[in-house]
Order: C-alpha cells, then structure tokens, then sequence
C-alpha cells in the first residue's frame, strides 16, 4: 500500500519499485484455495508452464487434511489426508506453483481483462484468468456464546473431544447424519445425550436415525433451536425455543456438539460472481462462472456429492478449460496486433 | 510420534528441556486429528517468519503429556488441542481447541513480538 501511494505522489524510484512489484506478483492464473481442488488445478496448470498463484487462507489442504484416512482415493490403498495434502502441495510446488498463505482476501476485481486480488495486508496480485477452490467449513450455530465456550465445552468433533465428557450430560444439535451418528457415538462417554433438531423430522438416513432412536442414553428435542449458551468459568447448559410455541427452556449439560453441515466459503464472492441460494458457485460443464476467464472447483460449487476425488476431477477440468482459454485469448491479440 | 514437520517433544524431560532452553516456546499438544492438525499446519507455516520463537508438538494420549494435560492452565480444557505457549520457562498463555492462523500470529505477536524486534 505504500508503495502505491508513493507511487500516486509521483516518486520516481516508487514508481520504478511499484513496477518491479507487480511484475513479481503477475502471474497467468492465481487459484483461491489450496485443498485438493486448488492444489490440482495449480498441478496442471504449472505443468502446462503457466505462471500459477495458490492463495490459501489456513491450511493448505483444506478440508482434506481433517480426513484421519482416506481409503477411497483410487490408486492410493490408504493414506491420511494429512499426507496427501503435502504430497499434493509438493507435487504443486514442483512444477513451479508459489502458494501462499494468507490471513484475509480485502478486495476481488475478476470482472476485467487484468483480474486482481487483494489480500489482507495489503499485498496486489495480478492475472489473467483465476480459478475459484475456496472449499467449505463447518456451519457455526452464531448464537451467543458459541465462541466463548468453544474448546470449553463447545466442540465440533466428537473423536477428538468425546472422552471430555465421559459420565457427563451433553447437548448434540443436529439432524443429518452426522449429527445422529456422532451422537451416537458420543454414548461410548456421555452418561446422557439431548438431540436438539429444528425440524420435526431427521435428514439423516434411516440407518442413522433407527440407530439413534434405539439408543438409551439418547432424547430428543425437535422443533427446538438454541438461543444461547450459558456459563461462566465453565459451561452451564443452552437455551432451547421452541420454534411453535416460541416457549424457552435451559438445559443444563456439561458440552454441546455441534454438527449442523457445511457451507461454502463463498462470502468474499458475492455480488462479483453467480451464487445460487446456498452462496454455492454457479458452474457450467467445463467449470466456467458467469465470468469471462474465471472458473471454480471444488466444495464451493453448486453440486450434489463433495469428495476429494470429485474436487480432483472438477479441478483438471477448470485447470485445462482455464489453459485453453488462455491460449484463446492470447491467439486473439496476436491476430488483432497483426 | 505425531506425523508433522515440527519438533516432536516425547518425554517430559524434554518438554523441560525445550522451555527451559528456549526463551519463546509455542507447543500444540494433540492427536493428529480434524482440530488438532489446523494448528499444526498454521505453526509449520509461521516457523519461518517467527524465528525467535521454537514451534513443537506432543502426542496428547502419551502419559508424559500430563506436563501439558494436568497444567492449572488447562483447566477448564475441553477440546483438543491444548496449544501453550512459554517465555523463559512459564507459561504466558494457553488455548483449547482449534484456531486460525490469525488468532495464533495475535498470541505470538502480543507474547513474543513480530519478527525477532
């Protein structure tokens, strides 16, 4: 940012400094997103000696390197995720990728010629084309108290944090398959399980929720939400409201477990590309956006089923749809410069 | 052992060992699970910039953890990992669970100041 407001003042070696910048953060394709869908698509594109930009936020891996194991990725018999991250960041990096980690994206220009990204502190990227990898998290409930008790009570793991909560009354809120498989899990600890649901039904499948249902140590409290979390040096329990009655009523417990789904991790692209309701990223066969030169894959996309070796696919799609339209519109500016 | 690239601390002799001789210590004391590795992966990317400061893991589930497990600062803890961090030997500040990489440049900064200044 200094650089550019010298350069606005009109400061000679600024000037010459700003440009000696920007040529070292060109690059033909920046990828926002190091999971496997940005990690492949910088895989390819690298391979294809093109000047590619991994822009990471957290992990480079994504929600991949969560994955204690994977044994369904063909050709690998079984590997942890977290392994098949750093061979897939390597096998990036060989190929001549740069990925960088960073804190935050301040602004997104993907609508021109140039496409630019400006990162937190301040740092200007510049391409011609960008792929969109910027994956999913998992849904935060956003009451109050949420973040105050998290790792104090509030998880969102049940193998990692179960045996904290062994002979102890706990909350799941939640009712897909996660929800009711980790609550039923969590019995192997839990002296006493509540599943809160704001439906009065299950999404999960029949197995789940049979399961769950047949368990002892399991109720239920549907058409209930939670209002607040309540403590103080230590968990109390959570606010529950009913979604009819609007009535209000405090459950004492020691933990909640939430496991309320994902959600992409769109928030920095709205208004600049197309989302469909869910903020998921509208693509067409070939990945492309309702961008010109801008393409997605991965978790962020509109699609029914998300796997690593989905994100793998979309990705080798948008990386070589994105190497031939580049090579596209530069044979165009050839033949026009003629 | 857990399976990152930072400096693995086993024992409890050599958790002694690595904040007694070291003047910034940041351990994340876990499982190589879906909270835990976050955390790992957020220090293997700062050990570059933060040099000043020595970056370690310790395997949760080993009893010589206690050191980490039974602290008074980890009182409270319900969720992995416990992430702590020492200067000249005691302990400045300590977490629960996962956290980005912006939560732990903001303990690191406030603790142990940016870049070695």
């Amino acid at each position: 940012m200094l650089v550019i407001r010298a350069l606005w003042l009109g400061n000679q070696p600024a000037r010459i400094l700003y440009f000696i910048t920007m040529e070292n953060n060109r690059f033909d394709v920046i990828v926002l997103g190091g999971g496997p869908a940005g990690l492949t698509a910088a895989i390819y594109l690298s391979r294809a000696r093109l000047r590619t930009l991994v822009l990471n936020i957290g992990t480079a891996g994504g929600q991949m390197v969560l994955t204690h194991e994977v044994a369904n990725y063909p050709g690998v018999e079984s590997v942890s995720g977290y392994t098949l991250s750093n061979t897939m960041k390597k096998q990036a990096k060989s190929f001549g990728s740069v990925i960088k980690n960073i804190a935050s994206i301040q602004q997104l220009t993907l609508n021109g010629d140039v496409k630019q990204v400006v990162t937190g502190d301040g740092t200007v990227y510049e391409s011609d084309a960008v792929i969109l990898a910027t994956g999913g998290r998992s849904r935060e409930l956003g009451v109050e108290g949420e973040r105050q008790f998290k790792g104090k009570g509030i998880s969102y793991c049940a193998t990692c944090d179960g045996e904290f909560f062994t002979d102890k009354e706990i909350i799941v809120i939640g009712g897909g398959n996660s929800a009711l498989e980790e609550a039923v899990s969590l019995t192997k600890y839990a002296s006493h399980i509540t599943i809160v649901h704001q439906f009065d039904y299950f999404q999960a499948f029949e197995y789940a929720i049979e399961e769950a249902k047949q368990n002892t140590k399991i109720s239920f409290k549907l058409n209930s939400v939670i209002s607040k979390f309540q403590g103080g040096e230590s968990f109390d329990g959570a606010y529950i409201k009913d979604v009819n009655t609007g009535e209000e009523s405090f459950i004492k417990s020691s933990g909640a477990f939430i496991f309320i789904g994902y959600q992409p991790n769109t928030e920095v692209l709205k208004g600049i590309v197309e989302l469909n309701k869910w903020g998921e990223i509208v693509v067409d066969s070939e990945m492309k956006t309702s961008l010109d030169g801008v393409f997605a894959a991965g978790d962020a996309i509109a699609k029914r089923y998300r796997q690593i070796t989905t994100s793998v696919g979309e990705a080798t799609v948008a990386a070589l749809a994105t190497a031939g339209w580049l090579h596209e519109q530069r044979r165009k500016k050839v033949s026009l410069a003629h | 052992m857990l399976q990152t690239n930072l400096t693995h601390v086993t024992t409890a002799d050599e958790w002694k060992k690595i904040i007694e001789e070291n003047e910034n210590v940041m351990i994340c004391c876990g499982r190589m699970g879906p909270m835990c590795i976050p955390v790992y992966g957020v220090m293997e990317d700062l050990e570059e910039e933060y040099k000043h400061v020595k970056f370690a893991d310790m395997p949760f589930d080993s009893p010589e953890a206690h050191v980490i497990r039974n602290a008074p600062e980890a009182r409270g803890f319900m969720g992995l990992p416990f992430t702590f961090y020492y200067k000249n030997g005691k302990v400045v500040k300590a977490t629960s669970s996962i956290q980005n990489e912006q939560q732990v440049r903001s303990i690191l900064n406030d603790q142990f100041g940016k870049n070695n200044q």
